[in-house]
C-alpha cells in the first residue's frame, strides 16, 4: 500500500471501527475499556490530522473505489484539499476530544456501564470521517445516517431522564426530514447527469462533468441546503439542537457541536462550489440572509439561557449563522464572478469553521467540567468556582475571549475577515446588492458584542462571586486527561489567533480550485506576521503583535508598580453597613440578560410573573416574593406545533382503523383485494 | 529612519499618558464653571492620580486573579490604541498592526475584563454595572461600526493612516456621508466613553451607575490604572474622531517642524472638543436605560444614513 492521504485517514477510519470490534473484548474491565479506545480514537485522529494537513498543504487529491455495497454500486472515497481542511478540522477536535475523555467518561464508572457510550462514540467519529470522504451519493447518505444513528444513541446514553428521551427522539426526525431532502436533492442531480437512463450518475464525479439546467439546479440546491441547514442547524430549523446537544455526555456535546454541525457545512459548499458550479447570485442571498437571521437569533436565544450547555448550544446556531454568512458572500461574489473578493469570503467562512470546531470544543469542555465537578448545568446554583477549579476556569475564559470575537483569540481573526468580505462588496456592479448587504455588516456588529455579553454573563456567573446553590457539592477540579484536552485546545485557539497567515497560507488551495483565485494575504513588504487581505493599504492586521503589545505594557506596567512592594490588604466586602449580604443578593443569569430581555423581549415568547405575598403588618413589607420566568422559541408556536398538532390528528383518524379485531382486518384486506382488482385489471 | 519613527511612536504613548489627564481636568475644569462651582484646576487629575498610586490596595476577601489583573490589562489595552491612532504624525511603525475594526475590538477586550471583575467580587452593585455596560456595549457597537464604515467606504480602506491620507488627498469635502456618521460618532462617543446623557461619570448614587458601578471595588494602585485608563479612552476617542473626521494639522513627514505644528493643531482641538463635550453635558439630562434604546438607535439610524447617502448622492 503506498502512503498518500487517502490510505492514511481509511486507515484511520478503520482504526475507529477496530476499536470498536475490540470491544467485547474489554467489556468486563470498564477501566481498561476507557483507556484503550479512547487512546485508540485519538491515535486515529492524530493519523486523520496527518493525512488532511497533507491532503491540504500538497493540493492532493486521491481516489479510491472500494467494491462494496450494492453490486455494480461500488464505494467511491476521495480526498481534496476541502475534503482534507475538513478533515484535518474534524481531528483537530477528535484528538482534543478524546484525550479529555479519557478522564471525563471515568465520571460514570460506578454509576452505569459506559460500554455502549464508547461504541457509538468511535461508529459516530468513523461516520463523520466517512461523510466527508464519500464521493457518491450512496455512500454519503450511508455515512450521514451512520453518524446521525450513532449521535442519537449518544444523546439517549443516559435514557433514564425523559428529556433525553424527548430530545433524542426529536433530533431523529428532523435528521431524516434532512436526510430525506438530501436524498432528494442527489437524487435530481444524479438523474439529470445520465436523463434518468442509468444509475451510473450517483457519483459525484459523474455530477462535477454535467452541466444542469437552472430549474432543475435550483431545486436540487434548494433541497440540499435544507437537508444540511437542518443538521446545522440554521433558523428556523434550529430547536432541535438546544434540546439534544446539552444532554448528551459532554464530551458528545463538544463532537456535535464542534464537528457534526461542520458536516453540513461541508455539505453545502460540496454541492454549491464543486457540483454544481454555476449558480446565480440569489442563492449566496438566501444562505446569507439565513446565515444573518441564525446569528442575531442565536446569540438572543443563547442570552436568555441559564443552562450552561443550552446556552453554549445556542451559539452553535450563531457561529453557523456567522460560517453561512461568508459562504453566502462568497456565492455573491461567485456568481459576479469575482474571485478574488469570493475568496475572501470563502476563507473567512471556512477560517470560522476551523476556529467555532477549536472554541465550541474548549467551551464544551469546560462546561462538561464543570458538570462532572458540580452535577449541575443550572448557572443560577453555581458561582465562584474559579477558586475550586483555577485551571478549568481559565481555559474556559480562554473560549470565552475567542468565541466573543476578541483579538488576539481566533474567533477575532474570522470576524475581521468577514467584516472585510462585507465592505469590500460596494464592488458589486447590482445597486441593490450594494446598499443592502453592508447593513449586514451591523447585523454581524451586533453579533460579535451581544456574544461578548453572553460569555461574560457565562462566565461571571459560572465562576466569579459566590457559591449560589443550595446544595453545597464537593467540588473538584478536572484530572489531568481531561486538563490536557482542554490546554490543547486553549493553545490552538491563540495560535489560530496569532498566526493566521501561517493556516491561510496553508488553506489557500481550497479557494483556488473552488473560487478561481488565490487570496495572496502576504504581499510585499507585509511579512508572515501582517495579515493583508486584498492590499495591504486597504487593511491590515496583526494578531501577533496585538498580543505582545498588550502583554508587554501589562508586564511593564505590573513591574514598574511592585518596585516599591505595596501591601495588599484582603477584608471583607463592603456591605455598606447593613451586614446582611448573602449570595442570593448577587446578579444572576436571569437579572444579568434582564435589560437586554426588556430590549429584544419582541422577539420571543416571555410569560413573566410575579406574586407578593405581604405580610399582615402592612403591605409595604412582603413576606415572600415569587418569581415566574418562562421564555419560548416563537418557532416552535409558528412552525413546529402546528406540523405536530397536524400530525397527532392524522394518526388519530388513522388509528380509528384500528380496532384489534380479526373480522374487522380480514375486511380490509378483502377489500384492498377488490379494490386491487378493480383498478389494475 | 527606521529608529526616527520609533522614537516619533514613543513620543506619541509619552503624550497619550501624558495628555490624557490634562483632558480630563480641562473637562472637569469646564464643567465646574458652567455650573458655577470653582474648579480644582487642571491639573487635578494628575493629582488624583499620584495619590491613589501612593494608596495600599484593599482587596475583597475572594477577589480572584481577574480582579487584579483587569486594571493592567485596561491599561495595556489604551496604550496599545494610543500606539496606532495617528495623533501626530502618521508615520507610526505599527499603526498597520490593527485597523479600525481592531481599535473597536481593543476596546471591547478592555470592557469585557471590566465587566468581568465587576461580578468578581460578588456585590449587586458590580453585577448590574456588568449587565448594564454590556447592554448598552451591544446597542454602540454596531453603530460605531456603520458610522466608520461609512467613511471608510469613502476612503476604501479601514486603515486609520489610509484614511487621513484620503481626505489629505482632498477627494473628501465635507460630504452628506461624513456628516451624518460625524453626528453618529459623537452620540455613540458619548455613550462609549460613558458621558451625560448615557452615564455620569461623576455619580455614586446606586441607581444611575453603570461604569463606575464595576469598578465600585477597587483601591489604590488598580484602581489608579483603571482611572487613568479611562481618561485615556476619552483622550483616545477624541483622537478618532479627529483622524476619522478632522485629521487636518497630522503631520505627513515625521520632521520636527511639522509634529510640533501637529501637536499645536491637536491642543487646539482638544481645546475645542472639551468645550463641545461640556455644553452637551451641561445640555442634557441623564437618560433612563431603557431610552438609550432610543438614543443609540437614532445613532444607528444616523449612520446607516449616512452609508446610503454615499451610495445615493455620492
Amino acid at each position: 500500500m503506498i502512503l498518500s492521504p487517502i490510505n492514511i485517514i481509511s486507515s484511520s477510519v478503520l482504526l475507529l471501527l477496530l476499536s470498536v470490534a475490540i470491544v467485547p473484548l474489554l467489556k468486563s474491565n470498564q477501566r481498561l475499556l476507557i483507556n484503550t479506545s479512547f487512546m485508540l480514537s485519538s491515535l486515529a485522529s492524530l493519523l486523520g490530522i496527518a493525512g488532511g494537513v497533507w491532503a491540504v498543504g500538497g493540493g492532493i487529491t486521491n481516489k479510491l473505489i472500494l467494491p462494496i455495497g450494492l453490486p455494480d454500486l461500488p464505494f467511491h472515497l476521495r480526498v481534496d484539499p476541502l475534503a482534507g481542511f475538513f478533515i484535518t478540522v474534524i481531528c483537530l477536535l477528535s484528538f482534543f476530544v478524546s484525550l479529555y475523555s479519557v478522564g471525563y467518561i471515568k465520571g460514570y464508572l460506578g454509576r452505569r456501564p459506559v460500554t455502549s457510550l464508547v461504541i457509538f462514540y468511535c461508529i459516530f467519529l468513523a461516520g463523520i470521517l466517512m461523510v466527508v470522504l464519500a464521493d457518491d451519493a450512496l455512500f454519503f447518505l450511508i455515512a450521514w445516517e451512520v453518524m446521525a444513528a450513532a449521535s442519537y444513541f449518544l444523546v439517549m446514553f443516559e435514557d433514564e431522564r425523559i428529556e433525553n428521551r424527548r430530545a433524542a427522539f426529536l433530533y431523529m426526525i428532523v435528521a431524516h426530514v434532512g436526510a430525506i431532502a438530501i436524498l432528494l436533492s442527489f437524487g435530481i442531480m444524479a438523474g439529470l447527469t445520465t436523463g434518468f437512463e442509468s444509475f451510473n450518475g450517483y457519483t459525484f464525479d459523474a455530477m462535477r462533468q454535467a452541466e444542469f439546467p437552472l430549474k432543475w439546479a435550483t431545486a436540487a440546491f434548494l433541497l440540499a441546503f435544507f437537508g444540511f441547514a437542518a443538521k446545522a442547524g440554521v433558523v428556523p430549523l434550529h430547536v432541535w439542537l438546544p434540546e439534544a446537544h446539552p444532554v448528551a455526555p459532554s464530551n458528545v456535546s463538544a463532537l456535535m457541536s464542534g464537528v457534526m454541525l461542520k458536516t453540513a457545512i461541508y455539505g453545502i459548499v460540496r454541492v454549491s462550489f464543486d457540483l454544481i458550479r454555476v449558480f446565480p447570485w440569489w442563492w449566496g442571498a438566501i444562505v446569507l440572509i439565513l446565515g444573518l437571521i441564525s446569528a442575531v437569533m442565536g446569540v438572543l436565544y443563547a442570552l436568555m439561557q441559564h443552562d450552561l450547555k443550552r446556552l453554549l448550544a445556542y451559539h452553535s446556531v450563531e457561529n453557523i449563522g456567522i460560517i453561512l454568512i461568508g459562504i453566502g458572500l462568497s456565492m455573491i461574489f461567485t456568481s459576479f464572478h469575482m474571485p478574488l473578493l469570493s475568496a475572501l469570503a470563502l476563507i473567512a467562512g471556512l477560517y470560522h469553521t476551523m476556529n467555532h470546531a477549536v472554541f465550541k470544543g474548549l467551551l464544551f469542555m469546560g462546561a462538561g467540567a464543570v458538570l462532572h465537578a458540580t452535577d449541575e448545568r443550572n448557572m443560577e446554583e453555581m458561582g465562584g468556582l474559579i477558586h475550586r477549579m483555577p485551571w478549568t476556569a481559565a481555559l474556559f475564559l480562554i473560549g470565552c475571549v475567542s468565541i466573543s470575537a476578541l483579538p488576539p483569540f481566533n474567533g477575532f481573526v474570522s470576524e475581521w475577515l468577514t467584516f472585510q468580505a462585507f465592505l469590500l462588496s460596494p464592488a458589486l456592479p447590482s445597486p441593490l446588492l450594494k446598499l443592502l448587504i453592508p447593513l449586514g455588516a451591523a447585523l454581524l456588529a451586533l453579533t460579535g458584542a451581544l456574544a461578548a455579553a453572553c460569555f461574560v454573563k457565562a462566565f461571571g456567573v459560572t465562576f466569579l462571586g459566590h457559591w449560589r446553590g443550595h446544595r453545597n457539592p464537593r467540588v473538584h477540579e478536572a484530572d489531568w486527561f481531561m486538563r490536557s484536552g482542554m490546554i490543547l485546545a486553549a493553545l490552538t485557539c491563540l495560535l489560530l489567533g496569532i498566526l493566521p497567515t501561517l493556516f491561510i497560507d496553508w488553506m489557500d488551495i481550497i479557494p483556488e480550485q473552488l473560487a478561481g483565485s488565490k487570496l495572496r494575504i502576504s504581499a510585499g513588504e507585509y511579512n508572515w506576521m501582517w495579515l493583508t487581505p486584498v492590499a495591504p493599504e486597504r487593511a491590515s492586521y496583526s494578531g501577533l503583535i496585538v498580543f505582545l503589545g498588550i502583554l508587554l505594557v501589562v508586564v511593564a506596567a505590573y513591574l514598574v508598580l511592585h518596585i516599591r512592594p505595596g501591601a495588599i490588604h484582603r477584608a471583607p466586602i463592603w456591605d455598606c453597613g447593613f451586614g446582611k449580604l448573602n449570595q442570593r443578593m448577587q446578579y444572576n443569569a436571569t437579572s444579568f440578560s434582564m435589560p437586554i430581555r426588556r430590549i429584544f423581549g419582541f422577539l420571543f415568547n416571555i410569560k413573566e410573573q410575579v406574586k407578593l405575598t405581604p405580610r399582615a403588618v402592612h403591605k409595604a413589607f412582603p413576606k415572600r416574593l415569587n418569581y415566574y420566568l418562562r421564555i419560548r422559541d416563537r418557532f416552535w408556536n409558528w412552525l413546529y406545533k402546528p406540523v405536530v398538532e397536524f400530525s397527532f390528528r392524522v394518526s388519530r383518524k388513522v388509528g380509528l382503523l384500528q380496532q384489534g379485531r380479526i373480522q374487522a382486518y380480514l375486511i380490509y384486506s378483502f377489500i384492498t383485494i377488490i379494490v386491487l382488482l378493480v383498478f389494475s385489471r | 529612519m527606521k529608529l526616527y519613527r520609533f522614537i516619533i511612536e514613543i513620543l506619541q504613548i509619552a503624550i497619550l499618558l501624558g495628555v490624557a489627564p490634562a483632558f480630563t481636568g480641562w473637562v472637569r475644569m469646564l464643567k465646574c464653571w458652567s455650573q458655577g462651582r470653582t474648579s480644582a484646576g487642571i491639573f487635578q487629575p494628575y493629582r488624583d492620580l499620584l495619590k491613589l498610586f501612593s494608596k495600599d490596595v484593599l482587596l475583597a476577601d475572594n477577589a480572584s486573579w481577574i480582579f487584579r489583573f483587569t486594571p493592567y490589562l485596561v491599561f495595556g489595552t489604551a496604550v496599545l490604541a494610543g500606539a496606532i491612532i495617528p495623533m501626530l504624525s502618521l508615520e507610526l511603525p505599527i499603526a498597520s498592526t490593527a485597523d479600525v475594526i481592531v481599535l473597536v475590538a481593543l476596546f471591547a477586550i478592555a470592557r469585557f475584563f471590566t465587566a468581568l471583575a465587576g461580578m468578581d467580587i460578588g456585590t449587586a452593585f458590580g453585577g448590574m454595572g456588568s449587565s448594564r455596560e454590556m447592554t448598552i456595549a451591544s446597542l454602540a457597537e454596531p453603530a460605531m461600526l456603520m458610522a466608520i464604515f461609512t467613511v471608510s467606504l469613502a476612503s476604501k480602506s479601514t486603515s486609520l493612516s489610509q484614511m487621513v491620507h484620503v481626505i489629505y488627498s482632498g477627494q473628501t469635502v465635507l460630504r452628506p456621508s461624513i456628516v451624518f456618521a460625524l453626528l453618529a460618532f459623537v452620540l455613540i462617543a458619548l455613550a462609549e466613553t460613558g458621558r451625560i446623557p448615557v452615564d455620569n461619570p461623576a455619580t455614586h448614587l446606586e441607581l444611575t451607575m453603570i461604569h463606575e458601578a464595576m469598578i465600585l471595588e477597587y483601591s489604590g494602585r488598580h484602581l489608579a490604572l483603571i482611572e487613568w485608563a479611562g481618561m485615556m479612552k476619552l483622550f483616545l476617542f477624541v483622537m478618532l474622531g479627529v483622524a476619522a473626521f478632522a485629521p487636518w494639522g497630522i503631520a505627513e513627514s515625521g520632521d520636527i517642524v511639522a509634529i510640533s505644528a501637529a501637536f499645536i493643531f491637536m491642543v487646539l482641538k482638544l481645546v475645542i472638543v472639551g468645550i463641545v463635550l461640556v455644553m452637551i453635558e451641561t445640555g442634557l439630562a441623564k437618560m433612563r436605560i431603557f431610552r438609550l434604546t432610543e438614543f443609540l438607535g437614532s445613532a444607528f439610524l444616523l449612520a446607516t444614513l449616512g452609508m446610503l447617502s454615499y451610495f445615493i448622492l455620492e
